[in-house]
């Protein structure tokens, strides 16, 4: 899987509230929750973003709660790929689970800027920032982890394994 | 063997092993699985779409409607009816709504849900509470759930333990939830990131079940994976007369192997208040004493218990409210709700100007029963204070301990729990 994209730069520690706030989940529609995606953190940007963008944060994305809406809004929203220093660990699990790409990689979020034109293969792990001309390696997605986005997700694995 | 932590130990016996090791992936036996009204229609939903027709076990598999109920629109009424049919349908024995629903992590202990040695997990980030009954119990996502309801199993990451020591003696006004506020000021929240907290110490060992639920609540705050407290006798007297299952007790291992360690003299830790907009803003209840307040929220699946309600009764007794403040108090369960109003206490609040909620995780998440406007302000027992987390993005949340809150209605500004009791 390649992308190309615009960034979007967000700061350390962005909450699940700020991904989609609570007062929107009372539908799990995605396309319902992708039209507040982001929307306390920057009330533009559901509005704003294209098809195929990235949003590049700093450490602790996704912490607090489980809502497995902030995943769900953030891909509905056309968000290709998550790269950040660090996620919260059930955002973490979410996004492998419902098929949201994620990477952790220090050097990219640091070094990158709002507007950003990046590449990502997630084959590879590899990150270019074309706008900067930087090249960046992503921490190896754990094997574990490749087999199940390989499966289809969560319940593909599961179906795939006859628990159904 | 090698020596293991209580949340080795309680992961190896779900996975059928020997032992395990921090780091290793396992696939573990779940002993229950719950859902509540924002996230378990998404797992509904999954379940249906991948064509499981049942439950791994009804007994099992735990729905509790708690979030927006009393149903505060048409949109949460549909998410609450997928929870209730499905529950008919599977013939779920746990699905509690109208007088029987509390919050659902207060709820589970006080019936005996949940027992020591269980391995739970929940979709709802504040299932780690269960740790204070030494089980290992974590927050996870819908599809998650969706998965432990048709499997009964889940893949997990065996996570290091943290350990945290708390020698000496609680100050008086002081509880679980500055314990637990006083480390992730230190740490940050993400000091405890994919680890397992484990709290001990004198201090630990003479908290009560209450105090201790409310600590293990906020492990999430410091991005744990669980929080967890070795059962003694306080907790066999607390699960002996509600337990719905056979329980194990587990302990750590003498020379169990923890990625940190860190000791702290409880004879220096004060009430604490977290700042707007992370839990680890904390200060000293002094050092923020001239902010006003709007609304104080006494509740939640942190502090809605009778311990805290008991607190809050204590400081109220006999007094009057701040004018222009509004002070919601949510018992978190219909036991504690029914105690609190045969001990007086109601009459207390009433008298002293509070608004008494149905049990609800309502304000604190925003949803409904006290959300805030542009500018307000909030301080509450509850757990979190992101921006915009209880209302308004340009509203303020500010975290204590009940007592704290009592007196801060009081006075209509952040107050020490001295200021207004002799």
């Amino acid at each position: 899987m390649k992308f190309n994209g615009k960034a979007w730069k967000f700061g350390a520690d962005i909450d699940t509230d700020r991904i989609i706030p609570a007062r929107y989940l009372n539908t799990s529609d995605p396309k319902e929750l992708a039209k507040h995606c982001m929307e306390d953190a920057d009330p533009t940007f559901a509005s704003r973003v294209q098809a195929g963008d990235v949003i590049v944060a700093d450490k602790n994305f996704g912490c607090g709660s489980s809502r497995e809406h902030a995943p769900i809004a953030i891909k509905a929203s056309g968000v290709a790929c998550v790269i950040a220093k660090s996620f919260a660990r059930i955002f973490y699990r979410n996004s492998f689970n419902m098929g949201l790409p994620i990477l952790e990689c220090e050097e990219a979020a640091d070094s990158t800027e709002s507007g950003d034109v990046i590449e990502v293969d997630m084959s590879t792990g590899e990150i270019v920032n074309v706008t900067k001309g930087k090249r960046f390696k992503a921490r190896p997605i754990p094997p574990f982890m490749q087999e199940l986005i390989a499966a289809g997700g969560l319940m593909e694995s599961i179906r795939k394994k006859g628990a159904v | 063997m090698k020596p293991m932590t209580i949340t080795e130990k309680i992961l190896a016996r779900h996975a059928g092993a020997k032992e395990v090791t921090p780091g290793e992936l396992i696939n573990a036996k779940v002993d229950i699985a719950l859902g509540n009204d924002i996230t378990a229609p998404i797992a509904i939903s999954e379940f249906k779409r991948i064509g499981a027709k049942k439950v791994f076990n009804r007994n099992k598999v735990v729905l509790v409607p708690d979030h927006f109920t009393p149903n505060k629109d048409i949109k949460s009424a549909e998410q609450c009816k997928v929870l209730r049919e499905f529950a008919r349908e599977q013939k779920l024995t746990h699905y509690y709504e109208g007088g029987e629903v509390g919050v659902e992590h207060a709820l589970l202990p006080e019936r005996g849900v949940v027992v020591p040695g269980d391995l739970v997990i929940g979709a709802d980030s504040h299932t780690c509470t269960y740790g204070a009954l030494g089980a290992f119990s974590t927050g996870v996502g819908s599809t998650d759930l969706a998965a432990a309801m048709i499997t009964g199993e889940l893949w997990f990451k065996v996570p290091e333990s943290m350990k945290f020591v708390f020698n000496g003696r609680l100050r008086k006004w002081v509880s679980g939830k500055d314990l637990i506020l006083h480390i992730i000021g230190e740490i940050g929240v993400d000091g405890a990131l994919y680890r397992a907290m484990e709290f001990t110490g004198r201090a630990i060992d003479n908290l009560s079940m209450d105090s201790r639920l409310s600590m293990c609540n906020m492990a999430i705050e410091a991005g744990a994976k669980s929080g967890i407290i070795a059962p003694d006798a306080a907790t066999k007297a607390y699960v002996t007369k509600r337990a719905e299952r056979p329980f194990k007790f587990y302990a750590s291992d003498e020379d169990a192997v923890y990625s940190e360690i860190r000791e702290y003299d409880c004879s220096q830790i004060e009430p604490k208040v977290a700042c707007p907009h992370l839990p680890e803003n904390t200060k000293n209840v002094s050092e923020v004493k001239n902010i006003s307040i709007d609304q104080v929220v006494i509740g939640s699946c942190t502090n809605g218990r009778l311990e805290d309600l008991e607190i809050a009764a204590k400081i109220l007794r006999g007094k009057k409210i701040a004018k222009y403040l509004r002070l919601i108090i949510i018992p978190a369960t219909p036991f504690i709700y029914n105690e609190a109003m045969k001990k007086g206490w109601f009459d207390i609040f009433l008298k002293a100007g509070a608004i008494i909620s149905p049990p609800t995780c309502g304000p604190c998440l925003g949803g409904h029963m006290g959300i805030l406007a542009a500018g307000e302000r909030a301080l509450a027992t509850t757990n979190r204070n992101f921006v915009g987390r209880m209302g308004d993005v340009k509203s303020e949340v500010y975290l204590a301990n009940p007592a704290v809150a009592a007196a801060t209605a009081i006075k209509g500004r952040i107050a020490h729990p001295d200021e207004v009791t002799k």
